[in-house]
């Protein structure tokens, strides 16, 4: 394996800085990784053929000594709910298959600006409605540190190019727990900035009061680096903060828990937790406190109720921002058989270009809202939402951060929870609160569970805002667990390599 | 289509009282749209842009784009609200309507729901016959027009039997303001002259305000008329039905008559009223029936979640209210004290719906007679004709442009209705048209006495007439020069030189 | 409430225009009350008393300046996407509903 692809995106951009290294060089290496292993991971959707020229444009901008970014020359995988030109952006679903937007979105523009490469697109699940990318329209993705496990989702594909090394850094996106919940399960770093931190325009709504763009990557400086890159006010979002925004990449450097006071959400400290989930998140908390944090216990009675509000304002949300689908200015077009009414081929078109995940839950938002249930259903839902935004202000009150283990359960096997709706929408309970209140969360490795050697994350919340937070909190801990660990995490991964070739021989692929 | 049966017009107001609700659609000339930065086509600088040309990702409706709001469009709204007396929101939202249709790009329309940015206002309304009500308004909202269909194949060019249709979205995201009253009660008789009369103030608020262009037969006024009917004594209303998109004043009239004739004619037969929309067809004077009420109806509508409150300012609110226009009615006073038109010549133009027009001519020069003359005589003739109103024809300044070139001698009343004319097909502004079409009066004295002469010299009889002292008899010279220079010389001039030639 | 019979599910398959198959039909119906059920839950806390949040973030009076931006798209790039268009306009098959 090439050293360059096991290099964080910080340290790249460091040799690309100084020529050491050329960022046509840095491509190749994670073009040729995506090559050799990405049969059996899955990641990508899509690899952008302009990579390279992209990459040489800016060897010869640097080369003409333009002052360039830190970021600047590193590849970048960027996961397929954001509309980009020049490559096809399906969001994971066989209704945009192929389509090629005429715009970038603003992220995405922001990342083109800073010089990084576009690798291609990443999987996910179809519209990000999933938490293990098995609903993805174009097949699964592996978890690296066991193929035959979910990497997470819907961002599966970004969590996992990133643990796979195929590429250093990725854009993902968090309606519900989307980069979190990935970045838990395949040992890498996430961050869900705070809502209207980043700007949507050009993210293929799931639901639009939810939705947050934000970093993945495998280091915690790298999500700071990335968040520094992508954050600042959009005037194409109405949503978009207008405050200037500190950097995060200096908060990691600065990075420094003596006298922080960590709250411990009672609530997700539960036995509903797999118990080396519990462990790997009590040691990390009690190095904290080792190295000058106060821990406190913190009571959050409403969460109880989070993720029954958000499976009804997620799906109403989405069977309206899902409408647009059909067949008229974009997308697949489905014609019945001896033609049809305008009518009766968008019907045909959303039955066959949606999935059945998509189906369940357009056809759930639809009942939320119709006339008669909205009260119930929608209007209640978005009470409960005032009680968690009110849960969290009490909380912060007392603490500056909130912790929380990221995701009930280590990586559960392909196929396991699919047939029941019900058991997948529980993997958020711990991740969608911050959704709900609209405050800034990060996911970071917190070691391996005992009992079946895969990766467990340990999740922190802030106030809305106050993002700066997480990047010190997360990179106080790092520091902490690399050290004790004698490396980054991710060094204990399985080598794909052979993975890669015992799959192919036995025909896995 | 089977023709309805219909009361006598009279018989249904003895038996029947008409309930009346107007919902108009008002499109803003803002620079772009109400969403969007694409240019507003119902702005004239981008009026008749080609298909698909005006357009962003958010118009339509690509995947990831967003709205937001034009501030501008809010601005004009407030105004109209506070024009239309009404209170303004301190908070008001927008919301999503959910339905499918091919001209709505994200298959919702962006509108406003429980949270209106105005509501509870009235307007005073003059009618023809001097009566004047007040129209109770429930409420005023934003939101953003859809694009069009052209329907293509089969014979009608209709929805009905067209084999496709094209989809053009430049109209998509047209800021609109949508005026919707309470129900009108007490009108009887009056109500299709009241309906008319309302569309017809609004329409002078707007153009008052310059937020609309407000062309009627462009589609910038759209309404759509309630018409119930219960028995007279009833204190209950009757099923109501919704008549849509009547696109001239003169059709709001005869459509709300037209559907209390045909709903008294359905109760008095003992049958009922279907709530449902109808169709206006504008070549028959009928409405057909449209989609009936039914649970497709269902809208979903919930806060749009792109999108964040309009809370706007007293001191915003102030600032607008003080820049109003004088309120239609006084105004209608004041100018018809300057004007000096006597009762009938101010009804006149009132009823035409003309008054902001002959204001504008008079504004951009004309004498107020001159702008009252054309305006309610030639170009309110060939309106009629073509069913059609007044003020599609020509513009304010193109009739104050005619009324110059009258005033300068160089055209003749007669010459000046063919002008008219030629503006009312498009064919450009007065000037370029006399140009044109060589229809300036022949000035040249030289060219009239070579045809007086001509007409002295072929009627010797005349001639001797004129020597004899009975001028009268030039008549007939006069008319034949007229006639020899096809009507393009003043009659007076020619008058003065034929008695001159006939001394010589 | 969480009762959701066939018709129901075919009459939302149809707002929301997805020509489910009856056999989709019969498997959302069951899948529908399970999760319905539960989902009601947020009543238990949904009180009169407790106002709604609609955006996470308040904001407010987010507006632009009426001014022509530069997203404006060509014709050709806002066709490119279309399954049918005949170089202006896109092309959809006959209309039966009336617009609303
Ligand atoms: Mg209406
Ligand atoms: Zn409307």
């Amino acid at each position: 394996m090439s050293d360059l692809i096991r290099l964080s995106a910080a340290e790249l951009g460091a040799k690309l800085a100084s020529g050491e290294v050329s960022s046509v060089e840095a491509t190749r290496a994670h073009l040729d990784r995506i090559a050799a292993v990405d049969g059996a991971v899955h990641a990508f959707l899509h690899v952008n053929e302009a990579a390279l020229d992209a990459a040489s444009d800016i060897d010869r901008r640097r080369a003409a000594g333009e002052e360039l970014g830190p970021l600047a020359g590193v590849p970048i995988a960027i996961k397929d709910v954001l509309v980009t030109t020049g490559m096809p952006s399906t969001s994971g679903s066989r209704i945009l298959e192929g389509w090629i937007p005429p715009y970038d979105a603003t992220p995405v523009r922001k990342v083109r600006e800073a010089g990084m490469v576009p690798l291609g697109k990443t999987n996910m699940d179809e519209f990000a409605m999933g938490s293990s990318t098995e609903h993805s329209a174009y097949g699964p993705t592996h978890n690296p540190w066991d193929l035959d496990r979910i990497p997470g989702g819907s961002g599966g594909g970004s969590a996992a190019a990133v643990a796979a090394f195929e590429a250093p850094i990725a854009l993902g996106s968090d309606t519900g727990g989307s980069i979190r919940q990935p970045a838990h399960v395949t040992g890498t770093v996430g961050v869900k900035p705070t809502y209207g931190g980043v700007s949507r325009y050009g993210s293929i709504a799931l639901a639009s009061s939810l939705d947050q763009v934000g970093p993945v990557s495998r280091t915690v400086l790298d999500s700071a680096l990335l968040h520094d890159v992508i954050a600042g006010h959009d005037p194409l979002d109405s949503t978009s903060i207008s405050d200037p925004w500190p950097s995060m990449a200096e908060a990691v450097r600065r990075a420094d828990v003596s006298g922080l006071r960590i709250g411990v959400v009672k609530e997700l400290d539960t036995d509903g937790f797999q118990a080396g989930v519990r462990s790997r998140f009590h040691e990390a908390l009690e190095l904290l406190e080792r190295n000058g944090a106060e821990i406190v216990e913190v009571s959050t009675p409403n969460f109880e109720y989070a993720v029954a509000a958000y499976y009804l304002i997620m799906p109403a949300e989405a069977s309206s921002n899902l409408a647009k689908f059909d067949s008229v200015r974009f997308g697949l077009r489905v014609t019945p058989e001896g033609g049809g009414t305008v009518e009766q081929v968008m019907a045909a078109t959303r039955e066959a270009g949606f999935g059945p995940e998509v189906k369940r839950r357009v056809i759930l938002g639809t009942y939320a809202l119709s006339a008669g249930y909205y009260d119930a259903y929608y209007g209640s839902a978005q009470k409960v939402r005032t009680l968690v935004q009110r849960d969290f202000d009490a909380a912060f009150a007392n603490v500056d951060v909130l912790a929380t283990p990221t995701a009930p359960t280590t990586a559960f096997r392909l196929g396991e929870k699919l047939d029941d709706p019900l058991a997948m929408y529980l993997n958020d309970v711990a991740t969608i609160p911050a959704n709900l209140a609209g405050v800034p969360g990060i996911s970071l490795p917190a070691g391996l569970a005992p009992e079946d050697g895969l990766p467990v994350g340990i999740q922190f919340l802030a106030p809305a805002r106050e993002d700066a937070r997480l990047y010190n909190v997360g990179g106080a801990l790092e520091a902490l667990l690399v050290d004790r660990w004698g490396g980054p995490l991710l060094n204990q991964a399985p080598d794909l390599s052979t993975h890669e070739l015992k799959a192919t021989e036995e025909g896995v692929v | 289509m089977a023709r309805a049966a219909l009361m006598d017009f009279d018989e249904a107001l003895e038996r029947f009282d008409p309930v009346i609700g107007l919902e108009v659609h008002v499109e803003l000339n803002t620079t772009t749209k109400m969403f969007s930065s694409a240019p507003n086509p119902a702005n004239s600088a981008f009026h008749g842009a080609e298909p698909n040309t005006l357009i962003t990702p958010v118009c339509l409706g690509l995947p990831g784009s967003l709205p937001v709001v034009n501030g501008t469009a809010v601005r004009y709204s407030i105004s109209l609200g506070l024009a239309l007396g009404c209170e303004i929101a301190p908070s008001s939202r927008f919301a999503r309507k959910n339905y499918f249709y091919p001209d709505l790009a994200k298959n919702y329309q962006i509108s406003q729901y429980d949270e209106p940015i105005a509501f509870d206002g009235s307007v005073e309304v003059e009618l023809e016959n001097g009566r004047t009500f007040t129209v109770p308004i429930e409420r005023a909202h934003m939101e953003e027009d859809a694009g069009k269909l052209t329907h293509v194949g089969g014979s009608t060019g209709r929805i009905q039997g067209a084999e496709y249709s094209l989809v053009d979205y430049n109209r998509a995201g047209v800021p609109l303001v949508e005026i919707v009253t309470r129900p009108i009660e007490g009108a009887g008789a009056d109500a299709p002259a009241l309906a008319r009369a309302y569309v017809s103030t609004i329409r002078d608020i707007v153009l008052s305000l310059g937020i609309s262009e407000a062309r009627m037969e462009r589609g910038n006024l759209r309404c759509d008329a309630n018409v119930s009917l219960r028995p007279r004594g009833e204190q209950k209303y009757g099923t109501r039905t919704e008549t849509k998109n009547v696109n001239s004043m003169r059709s709001i009239e005869r459509a709300v008559r037209y559907e209390i004739q045909r709903q008294a004619a359905i109760l008095a037969g003992g049958g009922t009223i279907t709530q449902e929309t109808r169709h206006w067809h504008e070549d028959t004077g009928t409405t057909s029936a449209g989609r009936p009420k039914s649970d497709a109806d269902d809208y979903r509508y919930f806060p749009e979640p792109d999108l964040l409150p309009v809370e706007p300012t007293a001191e915003l609110i102030d600032e607008l209210r003080a820049a109003l226009p004088e309120p239609p009615a006084a105004r209608r006073r004041r100018l018809k004290g300057e004007w000096g038109f006597t009762d009938l010549e101010f009804q006149d133009v009132v009823n035409g719906g003309l008054l902001v027009e002959v204001a504008e001519t008079v504004a951009a020069g004309a004498s107020p007679a001159a702008a009252r003359k054309w305006w309610t005589g030639e170009l309110t003739r060939v309106a009629n004709a073509r069913e059609t109103d007044a003020a599609s024809l020509a513009s304010p300044a193109q009739v104050a442009e005619l009324a110059a070139l009258v005033d300068e001698g160089v055209l003749t009343d007669r010459l000046a209705r063919q002008v008219l004319e030629g503006v009312a097909a498009g064919e450009g502004s007065p000037r370029e048209i006399v140009e044109a079409r060589g229809l300036a009066v022949v000035s040249d004295d030289g060219a009239l006495i070579a045809a007086i002469d001509d007409a002295l010299a072929s009627q010797p009889d005349v001639l001797a007439k004129i020597r004899d002292g009975k001028v009268q008899a030039a008549g007939a010279v006069i008319g034949a020069v007229m006639k020899a220079m096809q009507g393009k010389a003043d009659a007076a001039r020619v008058r003065e030189l034929v008695l001159e030639r006939a001394q010589g | 409430m969480s009762e959701i019979s066939a018709e129901q599910v075919a009459h939302l398959a149809n707002l929301a225009r997805i020509a489910l198959t009856d056999e989709e039909i019969q498997h959302l119906t069951t899948e529908l009350g399970q999760i319905m059920q539960a989902v009601e839950k947020v009543s238990e806390v949904a009180t009169p008393d407790v106002p709604p949040t609609s955006h996470p973030i308040p904001l407010r009076n987010v507006m632009r300046d009426d001014v022509v931006g530069d997203t404006v798209l060509t014709t050709e790039q806002a066709l490119a996407g279309a399954p049918e268009h005949d170089d202006t306009r896109f092309v959809v098959s006959a209309i039966l509903g009336e617009e609303q």
